[in-house]
């Protein structure tokens, strides 16, 4: 008898114990660049309830989009940012040097480079391909019009550059001058130069300039699916660039809020099936294809991908290179 | 004692003619002259000079040949030409047709007058990234304006052209709306008594209607040119931004930025506002010359 009520004693107080516990709520802001909108809608979603189920606690997580630069400097600036996912390693560095609020090497913390899912740059063309565009060497031919955002002001539009300078050094045997002459005459046949991807998609989709449209993988993909049935095709290029958008903990300002374990769950998630699954689903390339709706996987064509590292020794000497004030692509326009 | 006590007029009238002067401004009816100037110099202080300030100190981290060499590069020479020069044209064009519509809205009265009336502040509220996408639509290529436009062989969108386009837009109120209140007060009895000396039609325009409203017009036309030079949402849609041939100087900023060349960036909006100054100031002082002209 006096073990039974011991028990009831011990059982009561724990239930009580645990009521006294309130389930905490944590607030994550996620800053993110433009294309990713709707995957995050979903992958938030999915994390908050597994969140609830592992641990009882509430995450509600708040997205910013924007062009990937802008992004960058608002963290820079003092937005208290969680985590941040954007298009490329060289955003991040800029944050992680001038604010100092997570380490250099943050881009070891995770696999993969901390990129969980990667895209690629494909040309999207008009219905019927009327032009007949089936890889690069067709985009610089005289009398076809290419649409591309500015490489200065957007990131995606970098991807798109040095995709095409990549395929035009390997077929030339690796010769630099090559890469440049190529993307010179490539950029010849730009008509506008849109500052961002979403811009450019207008102008080719709405406005019905251009012949081609340089666009990322998952872009391209809801053009598709949502600027009118049947009107674009994508066409795959023999060679392109791996696209890794990577993602990384704000490590200073998830402390200060309280957030640090929450947010390196969040970004963990990415990797696991469910994430991978949702990253597929919206049409970026998950790293572990193998969780993935092989449905979904059979939408990603095969073609060479070469990556920023191997061909231009990583962002930091591509950005300086060939993007930076009076760099090679500055020199295209210089009279 | 009298003048200590502020609600009781001092001796003698309040004489509004009179120049103004430390007494007459003690004298006034309403107190207050120490705190509403005190409060005038803290918030022009805190929300302009100090954002300028910065600016500038932000600028001065370059040596003066990064800075010369940043403000003085082709591509950037080539932006201020076209942002200076597609302003002044947009500001210029906005004078006659902002006349015409602020004398049609004074001057008459007919139905829907209230109507255009509100149309006129339509670019002031209009978000400038809409208005830029709108102009885009009509005169691409594939839009309603475009698609007349095309066959002639003339192109409006991704040009210059364009751009001034653009800015003519965002100006009109600026000229309709300086305009009016003058026009407001100048009473059609002037031109009757000018047509009854003898004065022709074209006279009493030249001698009467068109001095009074010189100093309103240049007014309208310094600020539609000022707000045309900052203008970046709408610009940035209608013009390609094509390096040496439809970038404007906004836009160079921003691609700076995108870069985290703050210096560079602000060079670029140090140069700007020392031109806009130096136009503004020669705006003033030609009106001022008109004024008082006039008077003589």
């Amino acid at each position: 008898m006096k073990f039974f009520r011991t028990t009831i004693t011990a059982v009561t107080a724990l239930t009580l114990g645990a009521a006294a516990l309130p389930a905490k709520t944590y607030q994550l802001l996620n800053v993110s660049y433009d294309p990713t909108r709707e995957l995050y809608v979903e992958f938030n979603k999915a994390f908050s309830e597994h969140f609830k189920k592992e641990t009882g606690d509430t995450v509600r997580v708040q997205q910013s989009h924007g062009g990937a630069g802008k992004q960058a400097r608002a963290v820079i600036d003092g937005l208290p940012a969680d985590v941040v996912t954007l298009a490329l390693a060289y955003d991040i560095d800029e944050i992680a040097t001038r604010t100092k609020k997570f380490p250099a090497n943050w881009q070891s913390r995770l696999p993969n480079g901390s990129s969980p899912y990667t895209s690629t740059i494909v040309f999207l063309v008009r219905s019927g391909n009327p032009k007949g565009i089936k890889d690069w060497d067709d985009l610089v031919k005289p009398g076809i019009s290419v649409i591309t955002p500015n490489p200065k002001t957007s990131g995606g539009a970098r991807w798109n550059y040095l995709a095409a300078w990549a395929y035009a050094r390997r077929k030339a045997g690796g010769s630099d001058e090559a890469g440049r002459d190529f993307v010179t005459r490539l950029f010849k046949n730009v008509p506008v130069l849109d500052s961002g991807a979403r811009g450019s998609t207008i102008t080719f989709a709405e406005r019905e300039i251009g012949d081609v449209l340089l666009a990322w993988e998952n872009e391209a993909f809801l053009a598709l699916n949502e600027l009118g049935e049947g009107e674009f095709e994508i066409v795959v290029p023999s060679l392109s660039i791996l696209a890794q958008p990577p993602v990384t903990v704000v490590d200073a300002n998830a402390k200060k809020k309280g957030n640090l374990e929450v947010a390196e769950a969040y970004l963990k998630y990415l990797y696991s099936p469910v994430g991978q699954r949702i990253a597929a689903k919206h049409y970026y390339r998950p790293i572990h294809p193998e969780h993935a709706d092989p449905v979904d996987i059979a939408r990603f064509p095969d073609l060479e991908l070469v990556t920023i590292d191997e061909e231009f020794g990583g962002w930091q000497k591509a950005q300086k290179e060939h993007f930076a004030d009076g760099g090679i692509f500055d020199q295209i326009y210089t009279p | 004692m009298t003048n200590a006590s502020p609600t009781v007029p001092a001796t003698g009238p309040i004489a509004p003619d009179a120049p103004p002067s430390w007494r007459a401004v003690r004298r006034r009816v309403l107190p207050g002259f120490g705190l509403t100037l005190g409060f005038t110099l803290a918030y022009l202080g805190l929300i302009i000079l100090l954002p300028l300030a910065a600016t500038v100190v932000k600028t001065l981290e370059l040596s003066w040949s990064d800075f010369w060499s940043a403000v003085t590069a082709p591509r950037v020479l080539a932006s201020y030409k076209l942002t200076f020069g597609a302003s002044a044209l947009a500001a210029l064009f906005n004078v006659p047709c902002g006349l015409v519509l602020a004398w049609v809205l004074v001057r008459y009265d007919f139905p829907g007058r209230r109507l255009i009336d509100g149309l006129v502040d339509l670019p002031f509220a209009l978000p400038t990234a809409v208005a830029g996408i709108a102009l885009t639509g009509l005169f691409a290529k594939n839009g309603w304006f475009g698609s007349l436009l095309d066959p002639l062989g003339i192109s409006v969108a991704y040009t210059p052209i364009g751009v001034w386009v653009a800015l003519t837009f965002i100006g009109l109120p600026f000229v309709v709306r300086t305009v009016q209140p003058i026009l407001e007060e100048l009473e059609p009895e002037l031109e009757e008594a000018a047509a009854t000396l003898g004065a022709t039609r074209l006279q009493t325009i030249r001698r009467v209607v068109v001095p009074a409203l010189i100093p309103s017009v240049l007014t309208g036309f310094a600020l539609a040119f000022a707000r045309a030079i900052g203008e970046y949402g709408s610009v940035v849609f209608i013009s390609g931004n094509m390096p040496m041939k439809t970038e404007i100087t906004p836009l160079l900023i921003i691609t700076k930025l995108e870069q985290y060349d703050y210096a560079g960036a602000t060079a670029l909006a140090v140069v700007m506002l020392i031109v806009s100054f130096v136009l503004l100031l020669l705006i003033q002082l030609v009106q001022r010359w008109f004024t008082a002209a006039r008077q003589r």
